[in-house]
């Protein structure tokens, strides 16, 4: 077919953008302006489904179908649609306390369920649209209006969760980091199967500077890793310490010290979790924390896949089901005139 | 002696014709009391009787054995006429074990049969019915009639020689059972031996043997025993013309659903989360891929109902179900569904609440929350099912008025009519009329920007579904500006578009039927009632007029928006009575919109109600007729 080509600009919607000046939201709206008519998808193809919150509202800014739904539930919509409309690209856009909190039990089974949609979770570590309250991704002792002694609820790591579910596609980036965010972003279209993105994403209203240890351009060599498939894992502005892979931990270790041939090597497409999941255990301050894409497993059917195949195999078995074989099925009797 | 499935009887024992039989079947609900409650309905409608039953068990999967709390029981009555209820009282009770007589005696009537296992009165289950003594009195035999029968023992027997364990021989004993209530009624032995053999033939031959054998030899002790002096037969009832089939409600409302996505051309998308009673429709609609239906057992009610949204949204006839504390999960997606404007069917499947409550036993008290349980202004439309067969009906109109008018509907059963079986009269499917769904098509170059808040005649928005190239759009929660759809916070486009979301619903009354009357259109009493209560209702109705009471009878399908005639029929008549499984729901509402008095007649107790009961109630508050000059009271 001769799709048009589309530009960015072919993407928004006539809708005014009314997020805060500033706010990390506008990049990862751009860079999704940008992705998607490299993926040559129609317009009228693409639908994205939002739950509650600021980065929720994204459909609305989308010249796309689109849906903003009720908080935390976006996962569920787009399994409704997904199974019956396989056609369509879907795109879940969620927060962290949208996916993490009121959305935990969704998030875990439309990962398990490998539903062919992608998830842009955009994490601030904050709720943003109710106004500054911690979030399950808010770091433990976090002073917020609701904890003014500091949070004492220890954070949910929503990758670990993601990769302890089976999820075949998961993936770190940062708003900041505009490259890396349009690559991740396409390669999670690319997948085939359920691809969560996490983007680290500033909200300088409530939670400014909170991941600037990895935002920031001159902290993210240090304070960050580049995951790439089959290679050592090595970071560091001069590119001079690496992870290795000691029994069941990680630690870093200075290249001085190490060969390279002694690192851990990435491996995104092994089917065994138990590496990834290590992987998104490295946090700052102790590690530098993976960005990229911690797991891409090819071969898992599909959810949306598998309960249409269903269908066409009862179909291939039993004919087009038809109403008056069914109505006259099983015992019937006749009661004469 | 050879057995004569068909019930040819031998010449020494008398032959009663009667017009109708209510028997329950009670044990323990390890003992197959609903298997066997099954088996005599469908073996009941095949012989032309008008059936109806009313299937009681406990909450737990495995009560305590041989306890009152684990008393399952069965009862079906079958008739020569047309019938409406499972029966009041009972002509015949069969138990298997102390706890099911101590349980179920108080409804057998004076002179009914009392059929006893008497092996299952050992002192072991005496004392897990917390009895001191054997219940079966001197009292008990002069007040009914009376037959022990050693059902244990003689199935033993009877499956002796295929050398099965005793625990296996034991499990036999409620074909034995059933065999010798076959034999009493008359009932073909064949429907029940077709069934073992399409049931364990193939897999377990020994358990088809042995059932079969346990079948026969309870006919078998019925025919050869002296205990039995008496049978009973019922003419087959003369129902209207056609084929028939025995259809439980669930099953109904499940073939519904696929009747609704034929003749609207849609695959069928069915979402839920396991609960009692609606769960049985899941089960049932996920055998029917092969129709298009694809059905999805969420990890929640929230999810079942927002998966359902998300498949209409993509242009799937999307359904889903549940019953009380699953909808209360649902009602935040069933609000957005409203103001999304999007076709959705939500079944609710009462039982007795509130929270967990009684949940295998009926009761009526979710009405209000299908009518309330959402935030903000948010009316829904609400139809109500009468009974099993009805279900297949009304589900096809909770589509119709769905798609018509672009909105979730809520369709109430409840778990007296979910598992509650009647004949039902099979339909032509070719003479079904299609249901017209519409889908805006591609728009062309230099067509006028889409609206996809616009209205048509029945104020329904259009359904425009993804992969429709240039009607891309956004729908959500947030309030939508009226007819472009952006997102808006003018409080006069909010209240517009309040009103004009409701003025839809409201505006359904022009496209439902007036209320029907059974009975005189005004006089003396007008009883209303809604869903699973109209056999009773109606039966008493009926009865109340045949004695000459100015009775009449109005049962309710459409709940929200009501019939446009029904004030003016409630004011019609001296006194209006609202008998309700609840504490008075829908004589709230009655009362609120048409601001006429109501008496209520109500009962929350998991059962429905008895024909004598409202018999009684109507009789309190009608004027004695008066009949040749002669009062009859
Ligand atoms: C059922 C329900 N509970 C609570 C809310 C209020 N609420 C809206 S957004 C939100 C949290 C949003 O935080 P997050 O998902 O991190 O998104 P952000 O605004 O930071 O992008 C909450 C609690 C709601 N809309 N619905
Ligand atoms: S509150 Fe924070 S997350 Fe929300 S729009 Fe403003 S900056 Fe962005």
């Amino acid at each position: 077919m001769n799709l048009p080509v589309l530009k960015a600009a072919d993407f928004a919607s006539d809708q005014d953008i009314r997020w805060c000046p500033g706010c990390g939201d506008y990049s990862i709206l751009a860079q999704m302006k940008k992705v998607l008519p490299e993926l040559g998808i129609a317009r009228e193809n693409t639908v994205f489904v939002s739950g509650i919150g600021c980065s929720s509202r994204f459909p609305y800014y989308m010249n796309t179908y689109g849906m903003h739904s009720i908080h935390g539930r976006a996962p569920t919509f787009a399994t409704g649609l997904k199974s019956t409309r396989p056609d369509l690209s879907v795109w879940v856009i969620t927060g962290d306390g949208d996916a993490l909190s009121i959305g935990g039990n969704h998030f875990i089974h439309v990962l398990r369920r490998n539903l062919d949609i992608n998830i842009v979770l955009f994490n601030n570590r904050i709720y943003g649209l109710t106004k500054g309250q911690y979030s399950p991704t808010s770091e433990e002792g976090q002073v917020t209006k609701s904890t003014p002694m500091g949070s004492i609820d220890h954070p949910l790591n929503p990758l670990s969760v993601a990769i302890a579910a089976e999820a075949t596609f998961v993936a770190r980036s940062l708003d900041a980091h505009v490259k890396h965010l349009a690559d991740t972003l396409k390669r999670a279209a690319a997948h085939k199967g359920t691809s969560l993105v996490e983007v680290y994403q500033n909200c300088n209203v409530f939670n400014d500077g909170a991941m600037a240890y990895a935002q920031e351009k001159s902290q993210r060599l240090e304070n960050t890793i580049e995951l790439e498939h089959g290679k050592p894992l090595i970071f560091g502005t001069d590119r001079d310490k690496g992870i290795r892979q000691v029994g069941t931990q990680l630690e870093v270790v200075n290249l001085k010290d190490v060969a390279e041939d002694d690192l851990l090597f990435h491996d995104e497409k092994a089917m065994d979790p138990s590496l990834h999941f290590l992987l998104s255990r490295m946090r700052h301050p102790v590690m530098p924390e993976p960005i990229g894409v911690f797991r891409d497993v090819e071969g898992v059917a599909t959810y949306d896949e598998q309960i249409n195949g269903q269908v066409a195999a009862a179909k291939a078995k039993h004919g087009n089901g038809d109403l008056n074989a069914l109505f006259n099925s099983g015992d019937t009797w006749e009661v004469a005139s | 002696m050879s057995v004569q499935p068909e019930g040819q009887l031998i010449a020494d024992k008398e032959i009663s014709e009667v017009d109708g039989i209510t028997v329950r079947l009670a044990g323990d609900s390890g003992d197959g009391m609903q298997l066997l409650g099954t088996q005599l309905t469908n073996t009941s409608a095949l012989l032309g009787n008008d059936v109806a039953t009313f299937p009681d068990f406990p909450a737990e999967i495995r009560a305590p054995r041989g306890t009152r709390a684990g008393v399952s029981g069965f009862q079906v009555q079958f008739a020569n006429s047309e019938i409406f209820t499972p029966g009041d009282t009972l002509d015949a009770l069969v138990v298997m074990n102390p706890a099911a007589m101590v349980t179920n005696i108080a409804d057998l009537r004076r002179g009914g049969l009392l059929i006893v296992n008497e092996d299952g009165f050992d002192a072991k289950s005496l004392k897990l019915a917390a009895l001191t003594e054997d219940p079966v009195t001197e009292e008990i035999e002069d007040r009914y009639r009376v037959f022990k029968v050693p059902m244990t023992k003689l199935t033993r027997d009877a499956v002796k020689e295929l050398g099965l364990g005793m625990k296996e021989a034991d499990r036999c004993k409620n074909f034995f059972a059933m065999g010798l209530v076959y034999w009493l009624f008359g009932r073909s032995l064949e429907p029940t031996l077709r069934f073992i053999e399409n049931k364990f033939g193939k897999k377990l031959p020994d358990v088809a043997a042995a059932n079969e054998k346990s079948l026969r030899a309870g006919w078998a002790f019925g025919e050869t025993t002296e205990t039995f002096g008496i049978t009973y037969r019922v003419a087959p009832a003369k129902l209207k013309p056609g084929t028939y089939k025995n259809m439980m409600g669930n099953q109904a409302l499940a073939w519904g659903l696929l009747a609704a996505g034929k003749r609207s051309g849609k695959d069928v998308f069915y979402s839920g989360y396991p609960i009692t009673p609606a769960s049985d429709i899941l089960h049932e609609l996920s055998r029917y891929k092969h129709f298009g239906v694809r059905t999805f057992q969420a990890e929640d009610e929230i999810s079942a109902c927002c998966a359902a949204i998300g498949a209409a949204f993509g242009g799937a006839m999307a359904v889903t179900a549940s019953s009380g504390p699953g909808i209360a999960l649902k009602a935040e997606a069933m609000g957005l569904g409203f103001i999304l404007e999007l076709p959705l069917i939500v079944i609710n499947v009462q039982r007795g609440g509130p929270s967990t409550g009684l949940p295998t036993k009926t009761e009526q008290s979710d009405l209000l929350q299908a009518m309330f349980n959402r935030n903000g202004e948010s009316p829904l439309p609400v139809i109500a099912a009468q009974s099993p067969g009805d279900c297949f009906d009304a589900a096809q109109e909770a589509w119709r008025i769905a798609v018509k008018f672009m909105t979730p509907v809520i369709l109430l059963s409840d778990g007296y009519i979910a598992n509650g079986s009647e004949p039902w009269k099979v339909p032509d499917a070719n003479q079904m009329e299609p249901i017209v769904v519409t889908h805006p098509p591609d728009a062309a170059e230099g067509d006028a920007p889409f609206m996809p808040y616009a209205r048509n005649e029945n104020l329904a928005r259009p359904w425009a579904i993804p992969g429709t190239a240039g009607l891309m759009h956004r729908v959500g929660g947030l309030e939508k500006a009226d007819g472009s759809g952006a997102v808006s916070y003018d409080p006069d486009n909010h209240q517009l578009m309040t009103d004009k979301r409701a003025a839809k619903i409201e505006g359904i009354a022009n496209d439902i039927p007036l209320q029907e009357v059974f009975g005189e259109e005004s006089g003396d009493v007008l009883v209303i009632s809604w869903g699973g209560t109209y056999g009773s209702c109606h039966t008493a109705i009926d009865r109340c007029q045949r004695e000459g009471l100015s009775v009449s009878h109005a049962h309710i399908r459409y709940m929200n928006p009501m019939p446009r005639n029904l004030g003016d029929l409630m004011r019609s008549f001296r006194k209006v009575l609202v008998p309700e499984l609840n504490s008075g729901q829908l004589r709230m509402l009655l009362r609120a919109k048409y601001l006429v008095d109501c008496i209520g007649f109500n009962k929350v107790k998991g059962k429905p109600f008895s024909v004598t009961e409202l018999m009684d109630q109507i009789h309190s508050i009608a004027e004695k007729p008066n009949l040749n000059g002669k009062q009859v009271d």
